[in-house]
């Protein structure tokens, strides 16, 4: 399975995830790129800081691409995903998939992103002018 | 029998540091575990949920701990 993953303390590279999954077979490429956001329930962010359980984030996320290729028929995928301090306007993740028609590769795409918020060790602070919140940690 | 945990997130703040040292029965279980730490440290039980991982796989409540295992709390992720 072409699966490529990445966890990194610098700045993602969208057009080298794309080249990491198109092939001359491909005919969809599929790409989610997530992206902090300038605000939360209307309160200004002024940054995010990611941190992951590197070892376990990575096998979660091949365990993910592995269920994409299960499901769908996909190509080839590549996950990353930043870890660090990220400013308002950068890419925290990237998931790029590719398949022969576009169908599979939305689908696993989308799968792929919203199970990595699902079971992914990693996690994000959001940091305000007035204070900072692990997000989700609480009820 | 003596276990290392390692701690992340909001974890790591509430227990005050990256790895915390627990001292627990032999042949203690995941769930034993998360019970002794809320009521080591009550901000546990003020956590949406949150889960260990032993040897880099989700412990279910039953699952048996040793002290060579490498085991973490994970709070409620939130990558993506």
């Amino acid at each position: 399975m072409n699966i490529h993953l990445h966890i990194s303390e610098t700045p993602l590279d969208i057009m080298a995830c794309i080249g990491l999954v198109t092939g001359p077979a491909s005919g969809g490429i599929d790409v989610f790129i997530g992206t902090v956001r300038d605000a939360t329930q209307g309160k200004a962010v002024v940054r995010l800081e990611f941190e992951a359980y590197e070892s376990m984030a990575l096998r979660e996320m091949q365990k993910i691409a592995v269920q994409c290729f299960e499901r769908w028929p996909v190509q080839a995928m590549a996950i990353h995903h930043r870890t660090g301090v990220l400013q308002v306007g950068e890419v925290a993740v990237i998931i790029a998939v590719s398949a022969a028609h576009r169908s599979a590769a939305f689908e696993a795409c989308r799968y792929a992103i919203d199970t990595l918020k699902q079971t992914v060790p990693i996690w994000k602070k959001e940091v305000f002018e007035d204070g900072e919140v692990w997000v989700a940690a609480h009820p | 029998m003596h276990i290392k945990i390692r701690t992340f997130g909001i974890a790591k703040e509430i227990c005050g540091g990256p790895i915390l040292q627990l001292e627990v029965p032999d042949h203690a279980t995941a769930g034993e575990v998360k019970q002794l730490l809320i009521e080591q440290f009550p901000r546990f039980g003020g956590l949406a949920c949150f889960l260990l991982a032993v040897n880099e796989e989700f412990a279910e409540p039953d699952t048996l701990l040793a002290s060579a295992d490498e085991i973490a709390i994970i709070p409620p992720v939130s990558g993506g």
